[in-house]
């Protein structure tokens, strides 16, 4: 447990929570980013605005925050960029397939207590478990 | 065009919550996910904190009769659990496991331009894209569903 950091952890958690609670009571709508980023490749332009909108506050985030001093985020990554592509494709697709990622099912559905939701949310988590067990301890060790 | 500013707003609360808990970080991910090393909880005061948070606030929208910039709340109504559900979270799971980036956090990290985040950003936009050409091609019939669906929102 040497690495929590359980106190920045809660309150930009608690920020994320927010950010999904002004959503739906501003606008009525879910903050699932993978639904939002991907309702923009669907040719339904009139529905593109708030989307758009969504998806760059996010980018806009830690570019206020360089305005402030703080570095532009360059993440440290661990695997090559092979393995960063593929990952990226199964992120894509699965999370369309599956109608939500960690903000729509996880966020969002925990917080309606959504069963479909909870189950998307224990299965892609269990999944990622095993994923990172596999790459890093290996099949036996 | 409020609802537009409203939701740039929301994106930035959202990906400033994701950068202050360290979750734009792939290790303190993988940290989390690595039931069998070193474990990192972060995640679970993470989780703990923003659904708390939605909670509250969602039960508060339920109360008002319509959003402030839009005619009503868009509610997921699907309770089913389906094979695409499945399969789909499994598909997510594994890359999620293998880079420890999720959609939201590889947006936030775009800003930096980094050579390994614009390689995630473009490979999941064009699996989400090829996932849209799949349905429509193994569906065609699918058309007025589809139709309802995009109008019926999504889980996320």
């Amino acid at each position: 447990m040497h690495n929590l950091t359980a106190l920045s952890g809660l309150l930009g958690g608690a920020l994320i929570g927010l950010a999904a609670a002004a959503l739906m009571a501003l606008t009525g709508r879910i903050a699932g980013v993978s639904g939002i980023t991907g309702g923009l490749l669907q040719a339904r332009p009139s529905d593109r605005g708030w989307r758009i909108a969504f998806v760059a506050g996010l980018i806009a985030a830690p570019l206020l925050a360089a305005l402030a001093g703080a570095p532009l985020p360059r993440p440290a990554m661990t695997s090559s960029l092979v393995l960063v592509a593929v990952g990226g494709l199964l992120v894509g697709f699965g999370t369309r397939m599956g109608n939500g990622c960690t903000s729509g099912h996880g966020v969002c559905g925990f917080a309606r207590l959504s069963t479909r939701s909870i189950a998307a949310t224990v299965i892609f988590m269990v999944t990622a478990v095993a994923t990172v067990a596999i790459v890093r301890h290996g099949l036996g060790g | 065009m409020p609802a537009v500013v409203a939701s740039f707003v929301c994106g930035l609360i959202f990906g400033a919550g994701l950068l202050i808990s360290g979750m734009t970080q792939p290790a303190k991910v993988l940290g989390f996910l690595d039931f069998f090393g070193a474990w990192d909880a972060t995640l679970a005061f993470v989780m703990a904190g923003a659904v708390a948070v939605a909670s509250i606030g969602f039960a508060l929208a339920r109360r008002s009769a319509a959003p402030t910039f839009a005619a009503k709340h868009l509610w997921p109504e699907r309770r089913d659990i389906d094979a695409p559900l499945v399969a789909g979270a499994v598909l997510f799971g594994i890359g999620w496991g293998l880079v420890g980036l999720c959609p939201g956090p590889a947006l936030v990290n775009l800003a930096g331009l980094s050579l390994p985040i614009v390689v995630f950003v473009a490979a999941m936009m064009l699996g989400m894209l090829g996932y849209e050409l799949w349905q429509r091609r193994a569906v065609p019939e699918s058309r007025p569903r589809s139709a309802s669906i995009a109008t019926t929102p999504s889980d996320g």
